[in-house]
């Protein structure tokens, strides 16, 4: 059987979920990043499979998770830098022990 | 007469005396101010009485009004203008002769009997601040020139009744006085404005052009506008005798009076005495025509109201014991009697008697009441106190002072032919023609009068036997001080054989005044009546004053306290303005007012409170409140807007 | 006369301010950048009478006019008229007394003088500007300094005051652009003051603008009931501040009052006239029994500016020539008294530290020249002919009495009447601190020196020339104020 739009969207829908599920319940912030790239890759997804299916024969859809990709990339440097930062101050990568940021 | 602008000199050369004094004084001139002082009043005087003698002599019979000076000071869009100018008719010549004339003898006497003060030039730029006020207040040509002199010479009384400014006393009484009289000079404000807007003008002499003639359309119209029932005209000429009450003591106005004799005695005898206090008698006399013309109910208010103060001070004066008090009630008597003169006088002719009358014995009180007060300086001086508890048998110890202060009490009582006698026959005889019933009480007033001064006279200068540490004995003071005493005595006995009539009445024509012998008879036996129930109750130490006290009990009682007036008076500023008006006030504005721009701050900050707790720092809540936001918006999008 | 000397100026003594480091050089900075500037304000008032007795009659004299940004069609548009010249005089007499007066502060020196002449700046900017965008530019920088004076340099509750002041006036602000913008939009797209003048704005729309443009001005010149920062503030205010603030601020929301809400929108000025006349008369009477009844002498010259401004609103609200004519002789008047009284409780304070009656008396042996100029200012308050109260008081009193229907008689008759309440106070507050007994503690005291006693000479002699010579400032406002009644009845 040929997979249709519907199963890869429901694969990323899925992948979805579990990233926002993911980035709700942990309390590691390496575990909410993972998550994040989950959130990101089924972005990935759904740009390649709507490309494939609505327009064949154009590559925005491409560049777009190119570019998502590398940006996830950055990201992920930008979020360790800040992840390590926060442990040398505060001794733990745990996401409640940085709440100062509040009113 | 060609040199009438020498008239600004009059009231100039005493500003510049201020404005040296007053910033240079204290540093520069010192001992010299006294003398500095005195020569530009007696320059002021010469001048004041060469353009009198010019003006009556010139134009003698028949005088007009003449402005030799009039200047722009401030004119309004509407037409009105405020100048400042010298308006020169018989009484305000006659005026600047008596202001300036005084205010020269008190400069002198002033020399000896503040010598040593450490604020001496002060003291002096403040008498010259004084007369140059009082100057300008009598030759304004302009009624809201008088409005600001008259101001001027609160203020000026303000600072010599407060010269001695460590004295709480004296520093409340100096307050006192400028209060009831700022209360007063309100009525006179709004009378101008009254008046002004009705005439069109703040000419005097336009004004009373037009307010005068029947046919004027202003006349008309400030006639035909009625505010509860009375005339705008009437309101407007009411409200400016309200001011000329205040500053010249009338019931129920009156009561800062007694009070200002805390200032240094010169200057009682020459603000609340001779000149500032009968400015009031001079703003009716100044409008005279407007009021016996076009509103003859204000005059009879006039009268009444100076009847009315004439008895209840005479009443006043006999019960209280501060020598200067005495004298201040009795100024306050006379100048009733002045008021009262006005109140029953007509416009023009014979039945103008009143008027002259009634300048005439401003004329002679500024004589002998300057005496007076500066004879009690004299004593005060002495004796370092003002009871007359403290006093007695001073004749031998101040001869010249007891010689003088006779001469002026005989003249205050209306003894023949001391000047007093004249000016209050006339009064008397105007009262008589007019208006019975005050004939009736000035004719008992004037008994009272003669009783309290030789009641006054014989406490300080015979009864007991004097008790004065002679250790510290110096004198009756100098030449400084008797020199004015002499030469006012003079006045005091000469003054009344002036021919008034011939410079001063009502219409600028000349009045012959007629004297008979018969009126004369009953006010003439009470003053003597008066004095020798005084000689006979006070000459010798005794206890009849005492038993006569006692007889009286309640009225005797209700007298020395002024009839309460005072304490009606405290509790209505005490009690209802200060508790009930301005407190009520400033608790509304601390609490009301800037309660609700606190409740503002106050809201916005609960709010705030409130909805804080959304920013909790906690990143996956955020990313929860994103989700949701996003879906319900996504949700709103997709199914209500399509 | 070029009137970018002006502003120029002030920028200059503000750079001079912030470059040099000892204090020393700060102060005769600001000294001599400020009595420069008086004289140019002297000079600007003689050029100004010069052109008009040339017979130069154009509304504004001076003007220049540079395009600012285009799109918004915003100019920078300046000119004076009699108005302006008199409030530019104001502000720097003022100013050189409250530099005066500050030669004592050793905190932050160069700070506060920058402040200063910054205030000082956006004053003169407001008084010129022609613009309506460029006007509301410089009264936002004059705004802000006087945060900062009362919050670093202030006493007592400063902070609680500096953020009432500074949130009350930026409401006024708020209020003001909301006006200006609809303004703008409904005059054809200029902020131009001439421009919108000439255009027709419907009746019904200047009901509906002027309520922003002149509660917000409102606010600055201390309009009943929004005139709580005054007294708050001031209390907390440095002697500088507090000069500034009455003698420069609340003129401010006056002239706004007048220029923008009244000029340009004649119609909702004749609609809400009554309003603003019961807002004032009330403001009069009862800021002067508010008065009566307080014991600190900042609080006491606080509350009378509230009744004292009152009389400048009422004049407006009148609305004839001469009403407004001493609303704006009452606007100088009280700018020159109130900063002079303010100096004189800062002198009295910096010697005896504290400012309550009650803990003074008989001041006048220690500090003669101190006591009399505060008799002196007292007596200008409570309106003694001579000084500029008076002129200014009676000029309102006889614009208001033209109106002869009773309800502006009888605001009429209760403005009157404070004059008696005024003299209550001024006297016990006077006669308190300056007579009666003195205190063993004050025998030591010593009198003014010479940078108080110039302040002090500088004011005085600005209320007296109004006080003896009223005709000269009468000529330089009645003519403006004729404009602006010739628009209300055409």
């Amino acid at each position: 059987m040929q997979p249709g739009l519907f199963h890869i969207l429901f694969i990323s829908t899925t992948l979805f979920f579990l990233g926002v599920y993911g980035f709700f319940t942990r309390r590691n912030l390496i575990t909410m990043l993972m998550s994040l790239e989950l959130i990101l890759n089924s972005v990935n997804l759904n740009f390649i499979a709507f490309n494939k299916y609505l327009w064949p024969g154009q590559m925005e859809g491409l560049f777009f998770t190119v570019f998502i990709i590398a940006i996830a990339a950055a990201e992920a440097a930008v979020a360790i830098a800040i992840i390590i930062n926060l442990y040398r101050s505060h001794r733990s990568i745990d996401v409640e022990s940085a709440e100062e940021m509040k009113y | 007469m060609s040199n009438l602008s020498l008239i600004i000199w009059i009231p100039l050369l005493p500003l510049a005396g201020f404005i040296l004094l007053g910033i240079f004084g204290r540093k520069y001139v010192g001992k010299a101010a006294g003398l500095l002082a005195t020569a530009t009043m007696l320059a002021s005087t010469l001048i004041a009485l060469y353009i009198a003698y010019g003006y009556f002599t010139q134009y003698a019979g028949n005088y007009p009004k003449l402005v030799p000076v009039n200047y722009t000071w401030l004119s309004f869009a509407n037409g009105l203008s405020i100048n400042m100018g010298a308006l020169l008719d018989p009484i305000s010549a006659m005026m600047i002769v008596v202001v300036t004339f005084i205010s020269l003898m008190v400069h002198i006497y002033s020399l000896g009997y503040m010598k040593g003060d450490e604020r001496f030039p002060t003291y002096f730029a403040f008498l010259q601040l004084f007369t140059f006020s009082m100057l300008g207040l009598v030759l304004a040509s302009n009624i809201f020139q008088t409005y600001v002199f008259w101001e001027l010479v609160g203020v000026s009384s303000f600072l010599l009744i407060g010269y001695y400014y460590d004295k709480p006393s004296a520093v409340a009484a100096s307050k006192k006085a400028f209060i009831v009289t700022r209360f007063a000079d309100l009525g006179f404000l709004i009378g101008i404005l009254i008046l002004s807007y009705f005439s069109g003008t703040l000419d005097f002499n336009t004004m009373i052009g037009s307010l005068t003639d029947p046919n004027s359309v202003q006349l008309q119209s400030a006639a035909s506008h009625t505010f509860l029932g009375v005339s705008a005209l009437t309101w407007g000429a009411v409200l400016v005798f309200m001011g000329g009450a205040g500053k010249s003591a009338m019931f129920p106005l009156h009561i800062w009076l007694p009070d200002a004799m805390e200032g240094p005695t010169p200057v009682s005898a020459l603000i609340h005495a001779a000149t500032m206090v009968v400015a009031g008698v001079f703003l009716v006399a100044r409008i005279f025509p407007i009021l016996s013309i076009s509103t003859p109910v204000v005059l009879e208010v006039v009268g009444w109201v100076g009847a009315v103060s004439a008895v209840i001070a005479a009443i006043i004066a006999c019960t209280q014991t501060d020598i200067k008090r005495v004298l201040a009630y009795s100024t306050m008597s006379q100048i009733g009697f002045m008021m009262f003169a006005l109140g029953v006088s007509k416009y023009g002719g014979e039945s103008g008697l009143g008027f002259t009358a009634s300048m005439f014995h401003l004329f002679t009180h500024a004589m002998f009441k300057a005496l007076l007060f500066l004879g009690a300086g004299a004593v005060i001086h002495y004796i370092h106190s003002n009871e007359m508890k403290d006093m007695g048998g001073l004749r031998k110890y101040l001869p010249i002072t007891h010689i003088t202060f006779l001469l002026a009490c005989l003249a205050i009582a209306g003894v023949p032919p001391f000047a007093g006698f004249f000016s209050k026959e006339e009064i008397l005889l105007a009262a008589y023609e007019n208006n019975p019933a005050i004939y009736y009480i000035a004719l008992v007033t004037s008994g009272v009068t003669a009783f309290y001064m030789f009641r006054l006279y014989f406490m300080i200068f015979w009864n007991k036997n004097a008790t004065v540490h002679h250790e510290h004995h110096h004198g009756e003071g100098g030449f400084a001080m008797m020199l004015p005493l002499l030469i006012l005595a003079l006045g005091a006995v000469g003054a009344g054989f002036i021919p008034f009539g011939h410079f001063v009445s009502s219409d600028g024509l000349t009045l012959e005044s007629h004297f008979d012998l018969q009126f004369s008879a009953a006010p003439v036996a009470l003053g003597l009546a008066g004095i020798f129930l005084a000689m006979w109750m006070y000459k010798k130490e005794n206890n009849k004053p005492q038993q006569f006290a006692t007889a009286l009990s309640g009225f005797y009682k209700a007298a020395y306290h002024k009839f309460y007036i005072d304490e009606i008076y405290l509790f209505v500023t005490k009690k209802i303005i200060f508790n009930l008006v301005g407190r009520p006030a400033a608790w509304i504005d601390r609490n009301v007012v800037d309660g609700m721009v606190n409740l503002a701050g106050n809201s916005t900050v609960f709010v705030s409170e409130k909805i804080k707790k959304f920013q909790s720092g906690k990143v996956q809540q955020y990313a929860i409140w994103f989700l949701v936001s996003a879906v319900l918006i996504a949700a709103l999008f997709i199914y209500v807007w399509k | 006369m070029n009137l970018h000397i002006i502003l120029l100026l002030p920028l200059l003594t503000a750079a001079g301010v912030l470059i040099s480091s000892n204090k020393q050089v700060i102060r005769m900075i600001s000294l001599f950048g400020s009595l420069i500037q008086m004289g140019l304000a002297l000079a600007l008032y003689f050029a100004f009478t010069a052109e008009r007795t040339a017979g130069n009659a154009t509304q504004m004299l001076f003007e220049q006019n540079y395009t600012l940004f285009t799109s918004l069609n915003i100019h920078y548009h300046i000119g004076v008229d009699g108005i302006s010249v008199a409030m530019i005089m104001l502000t720097s007499f003022v100013v050189v007394a409250g530099v005066l007066v500050s030669w004592n502060i050793e905190k932050m020196t160069r700070e506060f003088y920058f402040l200063l002449v910054l205030l000082a700046l956006g004053a003169y900017g407001f008084f010129i500007s022609l613009d309506l965008f460029v006007m509301f530019f410089f009264l936002e920088i004059s705004v802000i300094p006087k945060y900062l004076l009362i919050g670093v340099w202030g006493s007592g509750k400063k902070e609680y005051a500096a953020n009432k002041l500074a949130l009350m006036l930026m409401g006024g602000s708020a209020l003001i652009l909301v006006g200006m913008l609809i303004l703008y939009f409904n005059a054809g797209h200029t902020f131009d003051i001439q421009q919108i003048s000439q255009s027709v704005i419907g009746g019904r729309l200047q009901n509906i603008i002027f309520p922003f443009l002149f509660l917000g001005f409102g606010v600055f010149t201390a309009l009943f009931p929004l005139h709580t920062w005054v007294p708050d503030g001031h209390s907390s205010a440095p002697t500088a501040g507090s000069m500034f603030l009455a003698g420069i601020s609340m003129k401010l929301g006056g002239y706004g009052c007048l220029r923008v809400a009244t000029y340009l929108l004649p119609e909702g000025a004749k609609e809400y006239a009554n309003i603003i006349i019961v807002l004032s008369a009330i403001a009069i009477i009862y800021g002067a029994f508010a008065t009566m009844m307080q014991k600190d002498l900042k609080y006491i010259n606080a509350y009378s500016s509230v009744s004292h401004v009152g009389f400048s609103l009422l004049g407006i609200g009148m609305l004839t020539q001469t009403a407004i004519t001493g609303a704006l002789m009452q606007m100088v008047s009280h700018g020159l008294m109130t900063a002079l009284f303010f100096a004189v409780i800062g002198m009295i304070y910096d010697r005896t530290h504290t400012r309550m009656t009650a803990e003074m008396g008989g001041l006048l042996k220690v500090m003669p020249f101190i006591a009399t100029i505060l008799f002196i200012v007292g007596l200008c308050s409570l309106g003694l002919p001579g000084l500029s109260g008076f002129v200014a008081e009676m000029t309102v009193f006889v614009g208001s009495w033209e109106n002869a229907d009773t309800f502006h008689r009888v605001a009429t008759l209760l403005a009157c009447a404070s004059i008696v309440v005024t003299a209550v106070y001024i006297l016990r507050a006077v006669g308190q601190t300056a007579m009666g007994p003195i205190r063993t503690e004050h025998l030591s005291l010593g009198d003014a020196k010479w940078n108080e006693k110039l302040a002090a000479i500088v004011l005085l002699a600005g209320i007296l020339a109004i006080g003896i010579m009223p005709y000269w400032l009468n000529d330089l406002l009645t003519g403006p104020a004729k404009i602006i009644m010739d628009r209300i009845h055409p």
